[in-house]
């Protein structure tokens, strides 16, 4: 993976700097940095041309060297003019009344389309809407059928025809159904196809044409390369498409086929997949793509990540334990736990900005986490709700159970202490803060040279001190 | 329709691309210069390449150009096709099977690449090979997706062993692996939910399930492939990687090749994990798959 835009830029004005301002013969250097950045996330060539070519526009003569620093003027003078062309976007869906509306989805094979049904009709069920699910994909064995599970976890009927070859019909007579069962929404799931595949483009057409869609939305994987933009267009082309819908954006993709794809057809990017969850459908914003395009780092999606772990009702509850310091052993378990789903603590900390370059792979190490894991594991309830329980003992027998050592036992209890201290102060905090702040408590825990630092100091206060030094201890701690 | 003549339908699109990107613009007779450089780099670009490796390959044609080995226009596309073709030596593109006992394949991937019909492909394909195959449905995650193979399963003509949905995929693992034994198979492919590869307790289940088939049958799985979508882009490289971590990546199977999508970033995968490319699939039916073959692909790529 290339660094961040920021980096390159600033690797390329270090060598410009002090020469005033952005020149014609200066520019190329730079933009080609641009350019570049823009293609490893997967800009198409021919956008990121037009973009880089408006962007030159922008900064010749901008005086961005003449501040402090002008790699960061130019990074956002890059991100503003994404944010601009990937803009504005209206996640509105128009509805008709009387209804019922019609929505079509389409796309190719893989894309995503059959989820985001269901996602889409979970998200229109919260807008007291009444939604039906056509099942217009005949070609994929056992499409129907998953469409039809998805309908009933989300508690949407779905209208399906088996042995049946023509979708039309289909779709048409799910739309029949609709009006006769009293749905307002109708969707209509097709099958998967290739923008260059004649007879199934065909069929596409005619759908729409029987049916007139209200809306017809185009499903797209985020992950999509260069081809994102041949896709685009011929579907844009042969079905008039009203807007996109970008799928797995919780991956780690950078998005470039969002830039691509708005600017291939004009039409807005609505709505992005973020999950496998029926909720994890959400409206496009275009300053965040922005930044995950120029690897910026998306802080964001960190706090989506996390509040996919953390439930609210949880938060609300680890909330008041940690005000009153009741945070128990068991509570800081459940903690870990969480924190290893989102993923390991190295990929964590790369996705807060600014932080990407700062990590390196031996400072973070994830055994750590498990080997704290095994240490609570083999305690006992009671001594995970009270560890100043824990003498020497039963620090063997913890020790023993998680095949480590007693000194770690100790050195365990003693940042849970500090954890404790820590969560305290936390409990005032917003969720970003938050986040900051348990990353560093994740990388304080995780860092391995912190750890043994902490066994030292602990067999350190293990050996049993004399009272002048006890009496000296607690002046130092008074102090 | 032969292996060369399916390869240059279903990269037809490519083709006219390329013909505009190179052919239109290399001249015969014409030397070179900076400028057939730009225009080349621009066409594998746009062939997704990805701008590291592309840079490279351009590299590799400015030193045989400076050098002297090549001096026109159209010399430079058979000079990269070779250096691309010599990244694909045959004794790793084959599927290695065991020398005694079943040969257990385990296909992984991210949603939607298209596992499961390549799992079909693959059925197809060894079964017309005279193998004896078993399938082991261990995609119990999402809606329908055992019966999606059931379906596969049926029309190729191939045992299945399965649970229900929800149940866990390590459990059908094991029991597939007993399948495979008690009835003699000669291959057990084991299909998997899709996952992210940003989703760590996913990826740490997939090393569960290798490890039960580990444990199960010795020396398995013999293979384990990614099956990564034509159309992805550079992610492609780290879906590879970050697989890699968890599972041991023998090949890739490289699917919808049959659109308009290149697949040039599996040179850059090659380069950077040495992870070969194993078979191509080409189409929605269970015979639309070849074995990878550099020669074909990359000559496909570059042909009018």
């Amino acid at each position: 993976m290339f660094d961040a835009l920021t980096d390159r830029l600033g690797n390329v004005f270090r060598g410009l700097r002090g020469r005033g301002k952005i020149t014609e013969e200066n520019v190329g250097e730079i933009m080609r940095e641009i350019r570049t950045a823009l293609l490893e996330a997967d800009v198409n060539l021919e956008v990121a041309r037009k973009f880089c070519d408006e962007v030159q526009v922008k900064a010749i003569g901008a005086e961005v060297v003449k501040t402090l620093k002008p790699d960061q003027v130019m990074v956002k003078i890059v991100h503003d003019e994404l944010v601009r062309i990937m803009g504005p976007v209206d996640p509105r869906i128009p509805f008709v009344s009387p209804g019922p509306t019609v929505l079509l989805m389409a796309g190719l094979q893989g894309s995503g389309k059959t989820t985001t049904c269901g996602k889409m009709a979970s998200m229109l069920l919260k807008k007291a809407k009444r939604p039906l699910l056509v099942a217009a994909d005949l070609k994929r064995p056992a499409a129907i059928d998953q469409l039809e599970v998805i309908g009933r976890q989300i508690g949407v009927p779905a209208y399906t025809e088996r042995g049946h070859e023509n979708a039309v019909k289909v779709c048409t007579n799910g739309i029949a159904y609709a009006k006769k069962t009293d749905r307002d929404v109708v969707i209509l799931d097709t099958a998967g196809r290739l923008a260059i595949d004649e007879a199934l483009m065909q069929e596409l057409e005619s759908v729409a044409k029987q049916c007139n869609p209200h809306q017809v939305y185009l499903v797209l994987d985020a992950m999509t390369g260069q081809d994102a933009v041949n896709t685009a267009k011929i579907f844009n082309e042969r079905l008039e498409i009203d807007a996109c819908i970008l799928t797995k954006f919780d991956s780690d993709t950078r998005g470039g086929a969002a830039l691509s794809v708005k600017h291939i057809t004009g039409k807005p990017i609505k709505f992005i997949g973020v999950g496998e969850k029926m909720e994890a459908l959400e409206e496009f914003r275009p300053d965040r793509i922005a930044g995950r395009i120029l690897g910026m780092g998306d802080v964001l999606s960190l706090v989506e990540q996390a509040q996919q772990q953390f439930d609210k009702d949880e938060a609300a509850k680890l909330e008041a334990k940690m005000a009153k310091g009741s945070f128990s052993l068991e509570d800081f378990r459940d903690h870990l736990r969480k924190l290893r789903k989102m993923g390991s603590m190295k990929d964590l900390m790369k996705k807060i900005p600014g932080m990407s370059g700062l990590v390196q792979d031996e400072d973070v190490d994830d055994h750590e986490l498990v080997h704290l894991e095994a240490l609570i594991d083999s305690m006992t309830p009671k001594e995970r709700a009270k560890p100043e329980l824990i003498d020497a003992s039963r620090r063997r027998r913890i020790a023993r159970g998680a095949g480590l050592d007693p000194q770690d036992v100790s050195g365990l209890v003693k940042q849970f202490e500090t954890m404790r201290d820590m969560m305290k102060k936390m409990s005032g905090m917003n969720m970003l803060q938050r986040i900051k702040f348990s990353t560093q408590v994740g990388n304080l825990m995780a860092s391995g040279g912190q750890l043994r630092k902490l066994k030292a100091s602990t067999t350190a206060t293990q050996r049993s001190l004399s009272k002048k030094d006890k009496r000296k201890d607690r002046k130092k701690r008074s102090r | 329709m032969g292996l060369f003549e399916r390869f240059k339908q279903g990269l037809s699109k490519t083709r006219e691309k390329l013909a505009g990107g190179f052919r239109a613009v290399l001249r015969i007779g014409q030397k070179i210069d900076q400028s057939t450089l730009d225009r080349l780099e621009e066409s594998m670009l746009l062939s997704d390449f990805g701008p590291a490796t592309t840079a490279a390959l351009i590299q590799t044609a400015r030193d045989g150009w400076k050098s002297g080995q090549i001096k026109e226009e159209h010399e430079v596309i058979d000079y990269l096709k070779q250096r691309i073709i010599e990244r694909w030596p045959e004794d790793d593109r084959s599927l290695k099977f065991a020398a005694s006992g079943p040969t257990v394949i385990l296909m992984t991937g991210i949603n939607g690449s298209g596992k499961t019909t390549s799992v079909a492909k693959l059925a197809h394909w060894l079964t017309a090979q005279g193998k004896k195959v078993i399938l082991g449905a261990c995609d119990t995650y999402r809606a329908a997706a055992v019966e999606q193979l059931s379906v596969w399963a049926q029309r190729t003509g191939v045992q299945i062993v399965k649970h229900d949905q929800g149940a866990d995929p390590g459990a059908v693992a094991y029991d597939a692996c007993d399948a495979a034994l008690a009835r003699n198979a000669d291959v057990l492919l084991i299909d998997t939910a899709g996952r992210l590869h940003t989703q760590d307790h996913l990826m740490r289940e997939l090393g569960k399930i290798q490890r039960v088939v580990e444990r199960r049958i010795e020396g398995a799985p013999h293979e384990v492939l990614i099956v990564l979508d034509a159309t992805i882009g550079q992610n492609a490289l780290q879906q590879a990687r970050m697989f890699s971590e968890h599972v041991r990546i023998t090949g890739i199977f490289l699917a919808k090749l049959d659109g308009s999508a290149k697949g040039g970033v599996v040179v850059s995968i090659r380069d950077a994990l040495n992870v070969p490319v194993k078979f191509v699939g080409l189409g929605e039916k269970p015979a639309d798959v070849e074995p990878f073959d550099p020669k074909t692909f990359v000559e496909a790529l570059f042909s009018e």
